[in-house]
């Protein structure tokens, strides 16, 4: 697992966007991926990719958390006991999740009973807290926001590619739009349709297992065509 | 007494948090690879969850409810008590574990911190929450959603312990491996789907 963590120096650095900054968000998203490589906030994230849209809501909502927390822990770094930490950084995402159900209860009342109790679970997301003790709680807020937005966009493409599948095979859908299936609502109706005739959407591919299997290809790929992730022990 | 027995075995098996709801993924992932570490995890979960789902049950009911304490709807700060009230708790919890009984202390201890973020725990409480239970139904729901984790997190880690000889694709080795195992343990559970003993 490579070390992100950079040292603070004596002299305040100007803010710019150079090659260090560019490689804070570019990092999660390939070498340092927090579900391919980092096996961080998969928890609260599976249950939610049955569809694209319910993917992407959450994609939105952890980067938010994410670049939030990162930067309101990271301006308190130096008030903050080591000793209870944990707690205040618990009570920092839990506002900022709390923000975000109430958000979208107000906006996206279809979504937010989708996603019912997941939303909650952002604040569990070990990546939110990851991200808080390994870098937040040592950098500046600018990089810190950085951080975490490369993180909370490594961790949602990751969602929208599993979504992508399990929503095509599972129900023929994307984004809610009926692509494939029997019946005249779809694009391709299997009812009629000469060519795809035989085509049958997968109803184990919403249900748990798919989901696991579909993030084990995509590490395999992953490592296939990235040699040096490959776990070596 | 059937009913409750009933949520148990459902929570532990068919509605299991780890296999069914993803809940607490990361340190199943993570804590899997010894039979030893896992089943050490799998009792301080089992602990954590039967204490603090009827403390999050009263705090709901007697502090955040309309007909609470303070008659007034405060559902919006549950997120922030019911973490609150896990971080404590498993603070509280690993105080004295580790003046009554040093040996378990020493199995569990790495192990409490890290259970403050298991998704298994909160998700545990907003389920309850979500499905309006009373309070033993809470109790019966925190220990078998516990007992359920535990059972699938020692199971995980035998099948890791042996894969640890096989022959398996250098791409896929460790993290891949544990995907598709939990997968397809995930197929397994579904198989109990439909298990009632109240008309037994």
């Amino acid at each position: 697992m490579a070390e992100t963590q950079v040292l603070e120096k004596k002299v305040a650095t100007p803010i710019s966007f150079g090659k260090k900054e560019r490689a804070l968000i570019t990092d999660p998203l390939n070498d340092n991926n927090p579900i391919t490589v980092q096996v961080l906030g998969i928890c609260s994230a599976l249950a939610v990719t049955t569809g694209m849209k319910n993917a992407a809501v959450m994609a939105v909502a952890v980067v938010f958390v994410c670049v939030g927390s990162n930067v309101i822990t990271s301006a308190l770094r130096k008030a903050i006991p080591s000793q209870v930490r944990m707690i205040v950084q618990l009570v920092i995402i839990a506002t900022l999740v709390t923000v975000v159900e109430l958000t979208l209860k107000a906006y996206a009342f279809e979504s937010y009973k989708q996603l019912s109790v997941f939303i909650g679970l952002i604040i569990t997301n070990c990546i939110v807290m990851g991200r808080l003790e390994a870098f937040a709680m040592a950098n500046r807020p600018y990089e810190s926001a950085l951080d975490g937005l490369g993180n909370g966009i490594g961790y949602g493409i990751i969602l929208l590619i599993v979504a992508f599948f399990r929503e095509l095979l599972g129900k023929g859908e994307l984004f809610g739009m009926k692509l494939i299936g029997a019946g005249d609502i779809y694009a391709i109706n299997t009812e009629t349709s000469d060519i795809f005739g035989w085509y049958v959407s997968n109803g184990l591919m919403v249900q748990f297992p798919s989901a696991m299997f579909v993030i084990a290809v995509l590490i395999w790929a992953h490592r296939a065509w990235n040699p040096k992730l490959v776990d070596i022990s | 007494m059937g009913e409750l027995a009933n949520i148990f075995i459902k929570s532990a098996f068919i509605e299991n948090l780890a296999l069914a709801y993803f809940l607490g993924m990361c340190s199943f992932l993570a804590v899997s690879k010894s039979v030893k570490t896992a089943f050490g995890l799998g009792l301080a979960v089992i602990f954590v969850l039967g204490i603090t789902m009827p403390i999050n049950w009263m705090i709901e009911t007697y502090l955040l409810s309309e007909n609470g304490v303070f008659s007034t709807d405060l559902t919006f700060l549950r997120f922030i008590l019911f973490i609150a009230v896990i971080a404590s708790m498993v603070q509280l919890v690993e105080m004295v574990v580790e003046k009554m009984s040093p040996a378990l202390y020493n199995s569990l201890g790495i192990f409490l911190p890290l259970i403050t973020v298991n998704c298994a725990i909160l998700g545990g409480s907003l389920f309850m929450v979500s499905k309006e239970y009373n309070f033993g139904e809470s109790v019966a729901f925190g220990l078998g959603g516990g007992f359920g984790w535990f059972v699938a997190i020692v199971a995980i880690a035998a099948i890791r312990e042996k894969i640890k000889y096989s022959n398996v694709p250098p791409a896929m080795r460790g993290l891949g491996m544990a995907f598709l195992l939990t997968g397809m343990m995930g197929m397994a559970f579904m198989g109990l789907m439909g298990i009632d003993f109240v008309n037994f």
